[in-house]
Order: structure tokens, then sequence, then C-alpha cells
């Protein structure tokens, strides 16, 4: 259907006031307000309707805009944060281009917060009116333009989450260039010993994905590389990719992934990390065991929010209750799988000697003890447990969040293979000593509100995840934000959550904060289909809302550039000499440039200081000019 | 009757206007004298559209912006607190209480706080009373001139630059300093905007503008001599030797 565009035209405006059943209805007297909406300046139609955002009333819109050939419709109602983009809609399916519509707010800027003042609300919603009429009456129609996108796909980072959405890019045919930092793909995983839940091994379970990332004829891959520049906007993304020893390579990419990952936490001068032999974190703890190379122990001690949760780092990790409750029952379990020799393996790590004796007694009585919690099956499997019934692991946290349906029960399993869980809490946090040879953790039991200590061959330090350090370089090259921090900043955390606000940008996996493999292969999968959207589409809509340069004002300073918070201005010599030229496809119409402009040569379409003025006159005084 | 202010508010679309959302969903009552305004961020509010509202007679204006760190366009809420910087201290060299002018930051979250900072600000526009706009308007034009020039925009639009990045010799300027700059300059073009106004229409004086503007003569030949090379103003000897000035009308404005 043809638009009525032709906003040359003289002003036919049509008011619907919504009485919104009784919201507005009941404190605001709405009839006289749309007689009131009559008396305006080019305002040919005005009624009120019970619920203008229901059929009927979308109805009276459309039937509206035919009869009385209105070319502005404004609805007063409701907030335009929810309900724009329906009205908008409405307009146009009658033919009246959407930026014609203006929406007047006299619910939630006026009936539900003046509700005992009737008379004052009135009044107000009638000002409110007015103000919309004088803005609508210099509206213009816009178009959103059209901007083709490059058909490929650029994802930085070659860990799990980088290579997933790699892969589902590629699988969906687009060509993809895969940049990782190291030489190796894997990422942080390729550090770990087995995985949660599944109990494989974390090599075996990501070298399916390597080889098929290496082996896909879509995915070009550069490792030992990074990003030297990204300049450009969606689907026109001018990209360069510095690689170790070789010549940088140069691409144009529609969308770009960013899946850097993150890193561990390093508890330096906490709990005698690096200060007592034996005192290992989480990963460095896998590394050990997947090297074969553990010492011979007997008595673990894990602490678990270390440099957490309001210490060094304000946030929890999420996943190292989890990552702790995994190793806890290797211990017992697999232990002697695990355990190396050290001397062949030549570990830094210091052998220890363990073999502290308890009395026999005592042994007999913890036994006969939980032969009896167990009943008498559990006596029979008693006898079963073989050598890892002699190594005592205890968690020392603060609470543990097993969260996810199949973890409280690996905590239970747990439980069940005698992990000692000890509470702890931020006033009284475990210490971690030499007394003598014996590295000794000691404690303040919660529960006997006593002192304790407890020899240990062991520390294992749980450190939460941390942002990469040269996130902020990535953060300011692509114009996307970081958080406090310092992992990437999602455009919503509800709604839009592997999104960055920039469009063509999105993000996964442990770079926007600790996730689990799981997560980050569901994020990574999120954020493919997001990022295809523009490529398989072949184009984007360019925002109408955006800015406008006169360039028989414009003096090329490049003032509005340097506003600019996406880069969507360039000055460039053109037929007038040095001027400003805004990238449509990438401005989001925020204004910055315009209020910032020394010429004033910069319009906010859609927002002009025109439009604003009228609509602040309006507000002050009756009159619509 | 107690006096009712009216107060303009430019709102922006993602924080404070979501703010005032919910301050409705929540039924928070606040003085019904705001007319609101919704921009798409507070750094769109161009200080010339606040001395319009003031010269239109609002008592007040509220600019609302997301809270630093939070903006939904990176920053243009701390381009905006540079800009209404300016605009306070430029008030104030024309005689209107810069308070009239209020910058806040309001997160979609703040319902409460949006309905409290409406109450307040009505308050104190209530204790204020009726703008003296009225009697200030000479005073009020030369401002909006001052502020639509070349230097006073463009030296507010590199402040936020200045200040985080340093100018283009890698000199960064501590944040008094350059408001230090930003006052003298805009002391300046108030003064150079005052006399164009006051030579529009006749020929005046140095003497004449200096009582009236409450100048001293040395600032005010001084002016006339940038304002002369500027060729804005025009020379005339009509009596003696007492030299008289009248602006010279450019393109039409003014």
């Amino acid at each position: 259907m043809a638009e009525k565009n032709e906003t040359k035209d003289k002003p036919r405006i049509g008011v619907f006031v919504c009485h919104c059943g009784s919201n507005i209805g009941g404190f605001v007297d709405v009839p006289s307000v749309a007689e009131y909406a009559k008396t305006l300046p080019d305002v040919v139609y005005a009624t009120d309707n019970l619920y203008t955002c229901a059929d009927d009333g979308l109805t009276a819109i459309r039937e509206g805009i035919r009869k009385h050939n209105l070319n502005r419709v404004i609805v007063a109602s409701c907030t335009p944060r929810t309900h724009a983009p329906l009205f908008q809609a409405t307009c146009e399916s009658a033919g009246l281009n959407k930026y014609l519509f203006t929406f007047v707010n006299i619910r939630e800027h006026c009936s539900w917060v003046h509700m005992k003042e009737k008379d004052k609300a009135t009044r107000k919603a009638r000002d409110l009116i007015r103000m919309g009429v004088a803005r609508a009456r210099l509206l213009e129609a816009q178009e959103e333009a059209k901007v083709d996108v490059a058909a490929t796909g650029l994802v930085i980072g070659g860990g799990v989450s980088g290579m997933t959405a790699a892969l589902s890019l590629a699988d969906m045919g687009f060509p993809v260039h895969l940049v990782e930092k190291e030489g190796e793909l894997g990422g942080f995983v390729k550090n770990l010993n087995n995985l949660y839940v599944t109990e494989k091994s974390a090599t075996e379970t990501i070298k399916p994905l390597i080889e098929k990332v290496k082996a896909h004829k879509n995915i070009k891959l550069h490792l030992n590389s990074t990003m030297k520049s990204v300049e450009g906007f969606i689907g026109n993304y001018n990209v360069v990719i510095g690689t170790k020893g070789e010549e940088d390579t140069k691409a144009k990419i529609g969308t770009i992934i960013v899946a850097t990952g993150a890193l561990e936490f390093v508890p330096e001068g906490l709990y005698g990390y690096n200060q007592y032999p034996n005192v290992v974190t989480l990963t460095e703890f896998e590394i050990l065991c997947k090297k074969k190379t553990l010492p011979k122990l007997k008595n673990v001690a894990f602490v678990q929010c270390v440099g957490s949760r309001g210490q060094n780092k304000s946030y929890c990790s999420r996943i190292c209750c989890n990552v702790g409750i995994k190793n806890a029952i290797n211990i017992v379990d697999n232990y002697e799988n695990m355990l190396g020799l050290m001397e062949k393996a030549g570990t830094v790590v210091e052998k220890i000697p363990v073999e502290q004796k308890v009395p026999d007694e005592i042994l007999d009585r913890r036994r006969r003890r939980r032969g009896r919690e167990r009943g008498e099956e559990g006596e029979a499997e008693e006898a079963k447990l073989g050598p890892s019934e002699k190594i005592e692991v205890t968690v020392f946290n603060r609470d543990v969040m097993a969260y996810g349906v199949e973890h409280e029960l690996t905590y239970n399993k747990s439980r069940e293979k005698r992990v000692k869980f000890v509470r702890y809490t931020p006033e009284h946090l475990p210490r971690v000593y030499m007394e003598g040879n014996q590295l000794t953790v000691g404690y303040f039991h919660e529960t006997l509100k006593l002192e304790r200590t407890m020899p240990v061959d062991m520390v294992i330090l749980a450190t939460p995840l941390v942002a990469q350090p040269d996130a902020g370089e990535l953060s300011q090259m692509l114009k996307v934000p970081l958080g406090q921090e310092g992992f990437f900043l999602e455009a919503h955390v509800k709604l839009r959550p592997v999104d960055f606000a920039t469009d063509g940008i999105y993000v996964c996996g442990t770079c926007r904060g600790p996730s689990d493999i799981t997560e980050c292969v569901t994020q990574a999968a999120a954020a493919a289909s997001r990022a295809a959207i523009p490529l398989s589409k072949g184009y984007v809509l360019a925002e109408a809302i955006a800015s406008e340069v006169n360039t028989d004002l414009c003096v090329g300073c490049g003032i509005c550039a340097t506003l600019c918070p996406y880069s969507a201005i360039t000055v460039e010599r053109g037929p007038k000499g040095m001027k400003a030229v805004v990238i449509k496809a990438a401005c989001k119409g925020c204004g910055a440039c315009g209020a910032g402009c020394p010429e004033k040569a910069m319009t906010m379409l859609h927002y002009t200081d025109e439009q604003l003025i009228v609509e602040g006159l309006a507000g002050i005084k009756e009159v619509v000019l | 009757m107690a006096f009712e202010p009216r107060l303009v508010g430019f709102l922006c679309n993602w924080c404070s206007y979501a703010g005032a959302d919910l301050a409705g969903v929540s039924r928070f009552q606040y003085p019904s004298n705001i007319r609101v305004i919704r921009v798409m961020c507070s750094g769109r509010i161009d200080p010339v559209l606040i001395i319009e509202a003031l010269i239109q007679g609002a008592d007040g204006v509220l600019i609302g912006g997301c809270h630093p760190g939070d903006c939904h366009y990176v920053n243009g809420n701390l381009q905006a607190s540079y800009k209404i910087g300016l605009t306070e201290k430029i008030l104030g060299l024309a005689g209107i209480d810069p308070q009239r002018v209020r910058l806040e930051w309001v997160s979609a979250s703040e319902g409460q706080r949006f309905a409290d900072l409406v109450r307040d600000f009505t308050g104190v526009l209530q204790k204020l009373g009726p703008s003296n706009a009225k009697d200030k308007m000479d005073g009020l034009t030369a401002i909006r001139k001052a502020l639509s020039d070349f230097r006073l925009r463009a030296l507010v639009s590199n402040e936020l630059k200045i200040v985080e990045e340093g100018n283009v010799y890698g000199d960064k300027l501590a944040k008094e300093k350059l408001l230090d700059i930003v006052y003298h300059a805009t002391k300046e073009e108030f003064e150079r905007s005052m006399i164009l106004l006051l030579a529009k229409n006749n020929n005046v004086s140095v003497k004449d503008l200096s009582k009236r503007m409450n100048v001293p003569a040395d600032r005010v030949l001084g002016h006339i001599v940038v304002l002369r090379q500027k060729n804005l103003l025009s020379m005339d000897h009509p009596e003696g030797f007492t030299p008289t000035y009248k602006t010279i009308e450019v393109g039409g404005e003014q």
C-alpha cells in the first residue's frame, strides 16, 4: 500500500484519548479532554475510547485515518515504551508512515501519579495533548534505509564458546573467520582434567569440536592471532587480523561474535598461596591430575569462594561449587588413577610426609560407626571401598550452591562418599599455615563455636573466573561496554543476553561472566543464531531516527565525529570541501552530535530543535506554534 | 493560592522516562506541575533548548539522564553534564538563578526517586517564586546567542575529551582548570552578545554600554575591538569625538 508521506500537506490530525478502563478515566475527565483536543490547530478529529489498544480501538484509528483523511495520529494513553510499536503498526496498516504517529502519555505520567487531583490531572492531560499536537504538526515521514550486509562472520576466541559459535555459523553456510590468541584451540577447557556430570576427560570431550572446526570448509582459522583493528558498522566491518610471523589478514565482515573467555583469579597472598607448598588453585589441581603428577595425599582441604563474593571480587563465580564437588568425588573415587610418580614427572609440588599415624582403634571405631549409619548393606559396600577410603576430603564453604538439575544430586553423592562440608562465614575465614612441617588449616567451627585445626597435605583454593586483562582493549576497538568487573556487558540482562547494544556485535561464554560449558555452548549457539539474522537477510534497516548533516552549514571541524559513541560520523572531502558524513546504519539516534555541533549543522531527525521547542512552549503556555 | 511553577522536563527514553513510568506504575504521587518531553538521550539536550524554555516562561527545567556508566548511548549523559554545567554558569551571569535548571540521574528502577525529585524541585521553584525571565530578557537573548555561536559550543563539546583523553598536544587538563577556562570564555561571549544586542537598534558609546551592562569600560572596549575585527559592529562619529557603535546585521539573523 502506498503510504501517505506527503508531509508537506497541511496536517490533518486525529486525536484518540484512551480511558484505559478506569486507569485514566477514573482520574482524568477524558471526554472533556477529547473535546478540548478538537479545539487545537489542525485537529480534524478527536474521540475517546475505552481501550485504544483493544481491537475496536485499533479499528477506530484505522477508520479515522480513512474517513477523515488523517495524516497525523495522536494516541493519548499509556507509555510509548510499551505500546508505541502496536499503534505505529496500526497506522502503517492504514497507510500512514509510522513516524507521523505521536504518543502522549497520560497514564504513567498523569492519571496514575495525580490520583487525588482530578482537576489538575485533567488540566495536565490537556497540556500534554497540546504538546503532542504541537509536535505532530512538525513531524515528517521517515524512511528506514536498507544497508547491505557482507555475509561473513567473525568469531574472536577459539575456546568452546568461540568454536561452537563458529561451527554454528559455518554450518549455516556462512564463511567464518575464527581468531585465536594462542597456538592451539580449546581455550580454558584444555587445561582441565575431566568435566562434571559426564566425568569424561576434558580433552576427549572437546576433541571432536576442535577436529570439526579444523576440517570445516567454511571456517578460516587464525591461530596465534589477535584483532588489530575493527572499523565500520553492522554488515560492513573492515577488520585487520594480525598473526604472529605472518602478514596481516584483511577481511570484510558482516557480524562479530566476541568469545574471548576468562582467566582464573590468582589468589596471591591468600591462604598461603605461593607461600607454602601444595597450596594450589582448582585449575592447577586439575592440571596436576591431568598430568598425573599428583603427590600422595591423605587429607585434602578445599576452600571455596577464595577472593570472590565480596573479597577481591564482588561476584559469585557460580561454577566453583560444582567444580569443587567434582574434584572432591574424583579424589575419593579415582585417586589411584590420578596419582602420579612425582619423581619421574619432575613436578615442583613438594612431596609431603603423609603417613600420619592414626591409632588403629580410632580407625576401627570410625568404620563401625559408618557401618551402623549405613545399615547392613552399607557395611557390605564399605568392605568394597578400596584405597580411597584412606583419603579424607574436607570442603570449607560459605554455602554450597549446587544449582541445576543434576548438581544437587552430585552434591548428595559426594556427601555419601564421606566428603565433609564445613561451613565458614566471612567473619571467620579459614587460615592456612605451617605448624612445624605440617600444612594446617585452622577454622572456626560454626556449630561447635570452637576454633579447630586440621592437618592437611594439600589445600585447593576455588577462585573465581576473572575477565581477560586485554578485554578493555577489545572493548574500545569494538566500542562495546564492559561491566564493573571487566566482563563484557550485554544489551539487556534478561531480554538480550547475547547481544551488545551496538548492532552487529554479539557476546557469549565466560567473557560475559562465569558460566559452565553447558551454558557457554548454549550462549554460543544463541549468539550465532543472532549473528546469522543479518547475515542471512542480506541487509539491515538503518535507524530512521538518525542525524543529518546540513553541508551548507558544516565546516568540517569533526567535533561531531569525536562526540559520536558509535563512530557513525566521519569527516570526508566532498564537492563542498571537508564535511561530516553520517553512516546511517551505524547511527543510533542519540542526538549528541546535534547538541554539540558548533555550527548547528547537525539535525536529529524526528527530534529536531524546532520540534522540541514547540513541544516545550505548548507545555508552558496555551499556545501551539 | 500557592504559586504553581511551570516545570518542563526533558527525560531520556531509556532511564529517566522509564523511571517516570515506574513512578506511575507504582502509583507514587507527585505534584502535577511537570510537563515531560521525551528525548532519546540527555546528551541530545542542546543548552539552547533550555534557554528557549526559560525565555518562553518555564519556571524550571529538569533534564533527566541515566546514571554515569549506564547511558544507553555510552556517554551521552556525561556530555550532558558538561553542557548543563555551562548553561548554569551562563545563567548566573544574566541574573537568572541557576537552581532553575537541574540535571539529575534517574534509572529505570528509580520510580520513587523520580517522584521525590519532582516534588523536591517543585518545592524549590515554589520557594524561588515566578521566574524573573521577563525582566532579564536582554540577558537571556544574549545567552541564547552566545550558546548558539561557535566558540562556546566547540569548547563545551571538547570538554569531555580534553579531560579524559587530552588535547591535540596530549595535555590533559584538570577538570577545575578547564572549567575556569570555560567560565572565562562564557563571560566574554555573554558580554559580547550583550553588546551586539544593546547596539542592535541604536548607536551606543562605550560609556553607555559600560553603564548598562555594569562592566568596566576597558573591558567593553576590549570586546568592541574583537567584534569590530569580526565585522559585527560598525563605528560612527556623530557628535564630537565620542565614537558610537551599531550592530551590523548578519545574514538575516537577529
